[in-house]
């Protein structure tokens, strides 16, 4: 018999001890976890609320105005989608390329792994600090001038360590067996990736890709820092459009002034008229439906094209 | 050992591999006959697979291993393992399938179809062709030909390793390697796989790593017992188990080891 046994009331007093502390513990998550949904869920509901009457078709077909209830966000919408394009186009080839270099081709050595860590920091360099890279650079050294094209490579800075990480992983979560089946039948390092490896990770890369330009579209900082305007009543030249001096290029609207959302935004709640207040919120709240259906979008795609990889 | 008709298909010479700083394989000569089935034996970590897979020079697609030696290949007398051969080359001579299953989540046609694919086979006709052919030299050929475009995942494990053995004979290797090949497998899947070893030892050189010994008894023409990285005893599959000439085989078919 052994001496410090114990009798079977102290086993179960200290389960019911245990099991309190279980039961607290569970309570606090939950209260925690509503305190944090709450605050969101008044916050869109404050947004809607104080913006509601300005959810009109006319709203979102309207230029900036100085009266309040004219003004719209057809420059800011437009001007988003476009920098977002030339964002994603910039940072989707260049972010994929150095993920799999790094990942396939480089050999581990100290220049790989001090490349590695930078990458994790970049991500972390506010992003004000490459708006004032993108100044020097594009806007001036290039000449870009205060253009879609400025805002779109200096977001796709900006979101370039996202897209690299997440391609990353995501070839690193395909199984090393299927680089050697491919490699045993004769196929190069590239006819590797380029059938098996870039299509298996493309899920991944497609979801950071989505996850990046859902931060850059609500960016602020760097935009005003290239120098965005603020009130603009034109659109960007459409494609082989009649302007008035002549017809527009393919690209001509890259090079063209613009404002995004965030800006637009920043500039109604910072007029001292509080009507603007009203579309400050609206145009908040058409942010957020814009951020939150491109991670939609993210989720469905990486759930649909997942379906058909197993290994 | 010398026999009637036995032609020489490659040759280890003095094969010794590093992985780092770890011999991992020591002094090894052999014989592979041409149109045989040799069958590696020994307990886990007796170097057995590190053997196999230099003969498709798999071990180049890590960083830190090194090779010294040769193994000769025939009838051209390429050593395999010289730096002026590219791997690629090799594993164009030299087919592998692997442990456990491994599709690429394609359709049953794009697996068999991959090797002819890099080797740049684009005509359609000429695909179909040789994609039947091997499925057929797989034994899969009946239960997949009316889905031949859907994935391959959704084949049995038993289907998936036959799918795997049609896409390395679809190039027409002249030398096949198996690593473990049933040892995913349930019985009735590794008779399938068994059989078809014998069936095609026919047409290419068989060289197979297994950890069953009933199996390499079952499949093999010659074995070859390994342990901690050397050759102990290489002969006749029968001669081998019949009358180990070497103590340690001995032990380790008697079951005293390993």
């Amino acid at each position: 018999m052994q001496q410090n046994a114990l009798t079977t009331e102290q086993i179960r007093a200290l389960i019911a001890r245990g099991k309190l502390k279980d039961t607290l513990f569970k309570a606090l998550g939950v209260l925690f976890l509503a305190i944090g949904l709450a605050v969101i869920l008044l916050l869109v509901i404050d947004m809607v609320e104080k913006g509601s009457e300005r959810f009109t078709v006319d709203f979102f077909l309207n230029f900036a105005s100085r009266r309040a209830a004219q003004a719209g966000i057809l420059s800011a919408w437009v001007g988003s989608l476009l920098v977002m394009l030339v964002t994603a186009v910039a940072a989707v080839p260049i972010g994929v390329a150095a993920g799999l270099y790094l990942e396939e081709y480089a050999k581990r050595n100290w220049i790989t792994e001090i490349i590695e860590i930078n990458i994790t920091n970049l991500a972390a360099v506010p992003s004000i600090v490459y708006g004032l890279l993108a100044l020097g650079i594009f806007v001036y050294q290039f000449g870009f001038g205060q253009s879609i094209l400025s805002a779109g490579l200096t977001l796709a800075l900006l979101i370039l360590p996202i897209v690299i990480v997440s391609t990353r992983e995501a070839i690193r979560a395909i199984p090393a067996m299927i680089r050697e089946a491919s490699m045993g039948c004769g196929a190069t390092r590239w006819q590797t990736c380029r059938y098996h490896i870039i299509p298996y990770a493309m899920p991944g890369i497609l979801t950071g890709v989505i996850i990046g330009l859902a931060r850059a579209i609500g960016e602020t900082a760097p935009i005003i820092t290239i120098g965005a305007l603020t009130f603009i009543a034109f659109l960007p030249p459409a494609p082989f459009a009649e302007t008035g001096e002549g017809v527009a290029g393919l690209f001509d609207w890259v090079m063209s002034p613009f404002t995004v959302m965030p800006i637009q935004i920043f500039n109604w709640t910072s007029r001292p008229d509080p009507a603007f207040e009203v579309n400050a919120a609206a145009a908040g709240f058409v942010l957020m439906v814009m951020v939150l259906t491109m991670n939609g979008v993210a989720i469905w795609l990486r759930y649909k094209m997942r379906k058909n990889i197993k290994w | 050992m010398q026999n009637d008709n036995l032609t020489l298909k490659a040759e280890a010479r003095n094969l010794n591999f590093f992985y780092g700083d770890n011999k991992a394989l020591k002094g090894i000569n052999m014989p592979i006959y041409d149109k045989k089935v040799t069958a590696l034996i020994g307990p886990s970590g007796c170097g057995k697979s590190t053997y196999l897979r230099s003969f498709n020079r798999m071990h180049d697609l890590y960083p830190g291993n090194r090779y010294e030696g040769e193994i000769r290949f025939f009838p051209d007398n390429t050593n395999l393992l010289s730096p002026e051969v590219d791997p690629i080359e090799v594993r164009m001579r030299v087919g592998m399938v692997f442990q456990k299953p491994n599709p690429f989540p394609k359709s049953i046609y794009e697996n068999v179809a991959y090797g002819l694919r890099v080797r740049g086979e684009n005509n359609k006709r000429m695909l179909d062709d040789k994609v039947e052919y091997a499925l057929k030299g797989g034994a899969l050929w009946d239960e997949v030909k009316d889905r031949l475009h859907e994935l391959a995942s959704n084949l049995s494990g038993g289907q998936q390793q036959r799918l795997c053995i049609a896409r390395a004979l679809a190039t027409d290797p002249e030398l096949l390697l198996f690593d473990e090949p049933t040892s995913a497998l349930d019985p009735i899947a590794t008779g399938a796989i068994e059989e078809l070893v014998h069936e095609l030892k026919k047409r290419v050189t068989i060289l197979i790593v297994t950890h069953n010994m009933q199996q390499a008894a079952r499949v093999s023409d010659f074995t070859a017992y390994m342990y901690l990285g050397e050759l102990i005893e290489f002969g006749k599959t029968d001669e081998i188990f019949i009358k180990p000439q070497d103590k340690r085989t001995e032990d380790y078919i008697t079951g005293r080891m390993g």
